[in-house]
């Protein structure tokens, strides 16, 4: 498993720092294959897709 | 109390005469202690110049990321090690984004595009969404597609688009530490072209981008030169990736001194809240903007980061007795 903010294994170092910018931002690896994601933010919500993966929404 | 208070009451706020450049730099200088007093006045010019009203936006990015441009802030660029990967917006998403927009009871939709410019695939892009937008939801459209030529100028006033953003993004003096693939002066020449297309200008920037307080008041100045109708203020937010991945975010009081000085220099102007005020300012300080100066908000998220939720703005606004324009004041 991989952290989808900056795509390092999610069991290694600190990733506090990311879970708290995540709060205002949306993934961007896919927490699966660490493949950076096609995202897409709109006014009320965004979509993330990894080709491998499939999509996910807020 | 600054004298320089004193001498901006009554040139501002008695006179509607913005601050000169010097002027703008004593206020970003003036002590914490006079900051509660410079918000205050800022507030009434704000009130007697423009009035109570809020002006409320969304935005939405219709081509996300692999611009050409390297500008340092951004990561769109596809010129840094930025996550943000390249992702168009079809009509019916934009079209749906406009609606939800709407809802909020924002009368602005900024349709914005990661490029140096329009090709013709975005313009077709453009028209298309523009009718679509316009056929089915009662909002005004905005464009921001950076640089453009004269004949893209008159098709966004033919297609019906009302006002377009163009950031300069920082000073003259500074934005070749910023952006070295195109200059200042060529932005400056597209909202020259906008300007005498009848479309109003929107022209902002991005405060905390390593700008020295004198170049800030310089920026002030330039803008109040370019008289713009709207002038969206960001605060970096400072993205992984970028060359200022690393740059310290503005501290509070200085954003707020900052949003002060910019409405003494514009008195008239519809200042808007952007990017970065949630991890610059939060809660207490997006309040304080609006009891600052700020007449205008971007609600909801951003282009590639996400914003207060909406609701959480527009019980702010009411909670400050601030009604939100409505569409019939800005036709
Ligand atoms: S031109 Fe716009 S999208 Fe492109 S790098 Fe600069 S700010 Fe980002």
């Amino acid at each position: 498993m991989f952290c989808d903010r900056c795509g390092e294994p999610a069991a290694q170092g600190d990733h506090r720092g990311c879970d708290a910018a995540r709060a205002l931002e949306p993934p961007r690896y896919c927490p699966d294959c660490r493949r950076r994601m096609k995202v897409q933010v709109v006014p009320t919500g965004w979509t993330a897709t990894c080709v491998e993966h499939g999509t996910r929404t807020s | 109390m600054s004298e320089i208070l004193d001498r901006a009451r009554a040139q501002v706020l008695t006179d509607g005469v913005g601050l000169d450049e010097a002027q703008i730099l004593e206020v970003l200088r003036s002590p914490d202690d006079d900051l509660p007093e410079l918000l205050q006045l800022a507030h009434d010019v704000r009130m007697k110049w423009c009035g109570p009203e809020v002006e409320v936006e969304g935005i939405v990015s219709l081509k996300t990321g692999g611009c050409p441009e390297d500008c340092h802030f951004c990561s769109q660029s596809g010129l840094f090690a930025s996550p943000v990967r390249s992702v168009w917006l079809d009509i019916p998403s934009l079209v749906e984004a406009a609606k939800q927009t709407a809802a909020t009871g924002a009368t602005e939709f900024c349709i914005v595009a990661a490029v140096r410019g329009p090709d013709k695939r975005l313009m077709d892009q453009m028209r298309e969404g523009v009718k679509a937008i316009r056929a089915e939801v009662d909002i005004q459209v905005a464009a921001s597609l950076g640089m453009l030529s004269q004949e893209q100028v008159d098709d966004l006033v033919e297609m019906g688009v009302h006002r377009y953003n163009h950031n300069l993004e920082t000073c003259q003096s500074h934005f070749p530490n910023v952006v070295t693939t195109h200059t200042w002066e060529e932005r400056w020449g597209t909202l020259k072209m906008v300007r005498e297309s009848g479309m109003e200008v929107c022209c902002g920037g991005i405060l905390g981008l390593g700008e020295s307080l004198a170049q800030r008041a310089e920026f002030a100045a330039q803008l109040a030169q370019l008289d713009p109708h709207e002038v969206p203020m960001n605060f970096l937010n400072p993205r992984p990736g970028t060359p200022l991945g690393d740059q310290p975010v503005v501290e509070g009081k200085d954003a707020l001194r900052a949003i002060a000085a910019f409405r003494l220099a514009m008195p008239r102007t519809i200042l808007r809240f952007a990017g970065g005020r949630e991890i610059t300012l939060g809660d207490l300080g997006t309040r304080d903007g609006l009891l600052g100066g700020i007449n205008a908000v971007i609600v909801g998220n951003y282009l590639t980061t996400l914003g207060r939720p909406a609701t959480a703005d527009l019980e702010l606004l009411q909670d400050l007795k601030m009604p939100v324009k409505a569409l019939s004041a800005t036709i």
